[in-house]
């Protein structure tokens, strides 16, 4: 069952889209791995703000956009967005070129 | 396993920094021998799935959450290199879009999440490889274990960063423990995500699987 590009890049990018602007929503809130070791030992006291924690996007959510599931969804859709150019463009730049002409 | 700001000195933050930056123009260097025309859109999709899944924290334990990495779904996808500046893309949106990771720490988690994570797990994959019969179903057996692999990796990664410098004063032992512990049980969740994403890929379109060898299925029907 081999599909063509178009449709498999295509499914790979609408997937991604679906997870992180749907699913993201029914994601768990309590803290992850790193950060319940250091609630658990103490260290959490020596972290500091983000630098850029006030920012329209910090923490997956769009400031002042009440609507928790519209919120997180178009913040995760933004992100799938800038993911996508940054990467498409850094791998489009430094991948082989295919020979450009046959001799 | 985003780390904040402040928990490691800015002299370790600046030189493991330092570290991402050697490997990151390492991981330039090697991505240029290996991407196609085909698997350098890939590499891309990969970095944004992985920003995608990697908003999905699922429960582990009590009051704890756990979410993919995606180093060694990259790493069977598009290979090492690559993998490791998908990761590093991701980090970086991460860092600067969403405040999720600090600043003066991108260089410690680049180089547990993007470097140590890829790279071990990379070990682990060849090794299987070379044991295991060459079938998809082993290759996703390989996938899992690798996947297994590699989220204590990254955490033992985070605890050589305390251990050299740490702001705080709590024990390297304690820290250790509950690090490892911890990152096992997220392990299973990323082998079991891993794992499945890539028996998707395999199904589809295995010719652009960089762990599967047998490129070549158009033609595989012999009599």
């Amino acid at each position: 069952m081999k599909i063509s590009n178009r449709k498999f890049f295509a499914s790979f990018l609408l997937v991604s889209a679906l997870l992180a602007g749907g699913a993201s929503f029914y994601a768990s809130s309590a803290p992850d791995g790193l950060e319940k070791v250091a609630e658990d030992v103490g260290f959490i006291e020596t972290a500091e703000d983000h630098t850029f924690g006030d920012f329209t996007l910090s923490d997956y959510g769009i400031a002042g956009l009440e609507n928790a599931r519209l919120s997180v969804g178009f913040a995760g859709l933004i992100g799938v967005l800038a993911t996508a150019l940054v990467a498409m463009g850094l791998f489009m730049l430094i991948r082989k070129k295919a020979p450009s002409k046959n001799q | 396993m985003h780390i904040p700001d402040g928990f490691i000195d800015l002299p370790t933050s600046a030189a493991f920094a330092a570290a991402s930056a050697v490997a990151v123009a390492g991981a330039v260097k090697g991505s240029r021998r290996q991407l196609s025309e085909q698997s350098a859109p890939l590499a891309g999709l990969t970095a944004v799935f992985i920003f995608a899944v990697q908003m999905l924290n699922f429960p582990v334990a009590a009051g704890t959450s756990g979410h993919l990495i995606g180093a060694t779904l990259a790493m069977v996808l598009v290979g090492p290199y690559a993998a490791t500046l998908a990761l590093v893309v991701v980090l970086i949106i991460q860092a600067f879009l969403f405040a999720d990771g600090g600043l003066t720490a991108l260089g410690l988690s680049i180089f547990n999440m993007a470097v140590i994570s890829v790279w071990v797990s990379f070990a682990v994959f060849m090794l299987l490889k070379k044991i295991l019969p060459k079938t998809k179903s082993w290759l996703v057996v390989a996938t899992f274990i690798s996947a297994l692999f590699s989220v204590p990796a990254a955490a033992v990664g985070f605890v050589i960063q305390y251990a050299i410098g740490a702001n705080a004063t709590f024990s390297v032992g304690a820290v250790l423990n509950a690090m490892v512990g911890t990152h096992i049980l997220i392990g299973i969740g990323e082998a079991i995500i891993t794992a499945l994403t890539v028996s998707a890929v395999l199904a589809s379109r295995s010719d652009l699987v960089f762990g599967w060898d047998k490129k070549d299925t158009i033609l595989e029907i012999r009599s």
